[in-house]
């Protein structure tokens, strides 16, 4: 069962994932066939488990101040700083329209 | 013309009090040098993992059992995703799917008329409250077209408090985030001061008519004041009454307010449906909060969170104090409310009664009415007041032992005002303000009024 178009551009809006060609929509085609293989497990009654850790204890952390002062360091990472602040785009760069990309899905 | 309901309900992020922030060891503090108070956590680099505070913990137990709701011993983390320049994980770690606290109340008072001379109360739901971490700050440069970050607050742990949309109107709206003001700045989970971004509110509103399903609502930002929600509020309602009025419809947007316009206006960047795929937060297993039936025997203590322990050691919220100081002192509750809104006051007035002889019922009207004008003219806070408690009590005392009449007392009150380091009594020598008490002293001076009236005396006694 094929992947429809509009969640296939959904999904690249929301992950700024690239699905680039067919081969890589047969990929993702195959990985969903994969895993809908769980549907042939009988779940009814069973709690979902949705972390391996969930028997684990959750570590609380003492309210103390142990980090910080590292501006210097951090901004070492960024290809573009004014005093000490990152600077980032006016806002979020829109995704270009399913029409402009240069995915697969263009022609679709 | 048939009648509107308008529903209001709110989500209320207070940021917590805490030395540290939610999953890291970085300071929380506000105004520091841009980018020194971050953790490569904050930053997210790879290869950090979430540790969780206990404090903030304890705060949102706090605050959840001070509203009433029930604490779930069980409560689980997850991710929100959506991409923003100022989360740097592209992620939020929130408690979407079972939060700390549910299902509480959270009861507040309005004055029927605007001299609180009646008062009203009325509850709010609380839906629910969730531990989850605030963003950093986004600076617009619209003049070089770009946002400069600051990831001093990223991280920081905040409490979001749902209420129910049980309001109805700008007023109960600030009137319920007043008193949840009051109780996060007693309990100390929060100072939830809203000009230092402590407290931030978000309302959604719409309107519909008596009997028909609920309309489209709107989510109303960028609210900086608890004057300006009850605007923000009041006027999204007008706005979309006015809208459906002229056969218009409501979208389901969410809107900035304006303060300077007074009005609300379309929020650009939030547009269309947004899609957090929410998903469990693998990094961290459930958080689990004991009681002192299920305390655990051979768990460190650091570890464990008891929520009874918790309980035991609440203060008294202000609804209790407001009580307490209307059974005390035989004062109004209307005057409790007013004592309890402004810092300070009420240790003022307690400290006044304990120094004078006037009873508290007569004091209070000194303190309201004219100390607080007093203070509100000059827009000082009680601790900057140049009149201390004790003058206060010194002067009070004069009154009552008919020394001085009440119109002198304000007259002293307005010397002493100007902060001279001089006492009541000084004040009342050195302007002769005393009250004479001596019979003969009377005559004598009523008699040479009369002496210096003749003609007028003689026409009053013609009648």
């Amino acid at each position: 069962q094929p992947v429809a178009v509009e969640v296939l551009d959904h999904l690249e809006q929301l992950a700024l994932v690239d699905f680039r060609d067919t081969e890589g929509v047969e990929r993702l085609r195959k990985a969903i066939q994969f895993a809908d293989q769980l549907h042939e497990v009988n779940t009814d009654g069973v709690e979902p488990m949705d972390s391996v850790l969930e028997d684990r204890c959750l570590y609380l952390r003492e309210d103390d101040v142990t980090e910080g002062n590292c501006a210097n360091e951090l901004l070492k990472n960024a290809r573009k700083k004014v005093e000490e602040y990152f600077v980032a785009p006016p806002g979020n760069i829109p995704l270009p329209t399913l029409e402009e990309r240069e995915t697969f899905l263009q022609g679709s | 013309l048939a009648p509107w309901v308008p529903v209001v309900g709110l989500e209320i992020h207070a940021q917590i009090s805490s030395n540290s922030k939610l999953f890291s060891g970085s300071q929380v503090q506000f105004a520091a040098p841009p980018n020194s108070l971050v953790s490569f956590f904050d930053a997210s680099l790879p290869g950090t993992l979430p540790v969780l505070n206990r404090r903030c913990v304890e705060a949102a137990v706090m605050t959840g059992l001070a509203l009433n709701c029930s604490i779930n011993k069980k409560s689980l983390f997850d991710r929100k995703h959506y991409f923003y320049a100022d989360l740097p994980a592209g992620y939020q770690i929130t408690q979407q799917r079972v939060p700390i606290a549910v299902n509480g109340s959270l009861s507040y008072s309005l004055c029927i008329d605007n001299k609180m001379s009646q008062m009203v109360t009325k509850t709010v739901r609380i839906k629910q409250i969730q531990l989850e971490q605030d963003s950093g700050k986004s600076l617009h440069d619209d003049t070089r077209s770009q946002t400069l970050v600051d990831l001093n607050r990223a991280g920081v742990g905040l409490m979001e408090v749902v209420m129910e949309p049980d309001m109805c109107c700008g007023e109960e709206a600030a009137a319920a985030v007043r008193e949840l003001q009051l109780i996060l700045q007693t309990l100390g989970s929060s100072q939830a001061v809203m000009a230092e971004g402590q407290l931030r509110v978000d309302a959604n509103v719409s309107v519909h008519h008596p009997g028909e399903p609920y309309g489209v609502r709107t989510e109303v930002k960028n609210i900086n004041s608890i004057r300006f929600l009850a605007k923000a509020v009041d006027y999204e309602i007008q706005r979309q009454i006015e809208e459906l009025e002229n056969g218009g419809t409501i979208l389901n947007e969410t809107r900035a307010f304006d303060s300077k316009l007074g009005c609300t206006v379309p929020m650009r960047d939030k547009e269309g449906k947004q899609d957090y795929r929410f998903m469990p937060e693998p990094n961290l297993p459930p958080l689990i909060l004991y009681d002192a039936k299920s305390l655990p025997a051979n768990m460190n203590h650091q570890q464990v969170v008891n929520i009874d322990w918790i309980h035991e050691r609440l203060p008294d919220l202000p609804s209790v104090k407001r009580a307490k100081l209307v059974e005390q002192y035989g004062i109004l509750p209307e005057h409790s409310f007013a004592l309890l809104n402004e810092d300070g006051l009420t240790e003022f007035f307690e400290n006044v009664v304990k120094q004078t002889q006037m009873k508290p019922k007569k004091v209070i009207g000194w303190i309201l009415n004219v100390l607080l004008s007093y203070l509100k003219e000059h827009s000082l806070t009680v601790k900057e007041s140049p009149i201390s408690s004790l003058m206060m009590a010194d002067l009070l005392n004069l009154l009552e032992k008919k020394e001085i009449s009440s119109t002198a007392a304000k007259q002293v009150l307005a010397e002493l005002w100007k902060g001279e380091e001089k006492t009541p009594l000084e004040i009342v020598k050195e302007k002769k303000l005393e009250l004479i008490q001596d019979q003969k002293e009377l005559e004598q001076i009523c008699q040479a009024v009369i002496d210096g009236q003749e003609n007028e005396v003689i026409m009053m006694a013609l009648g």
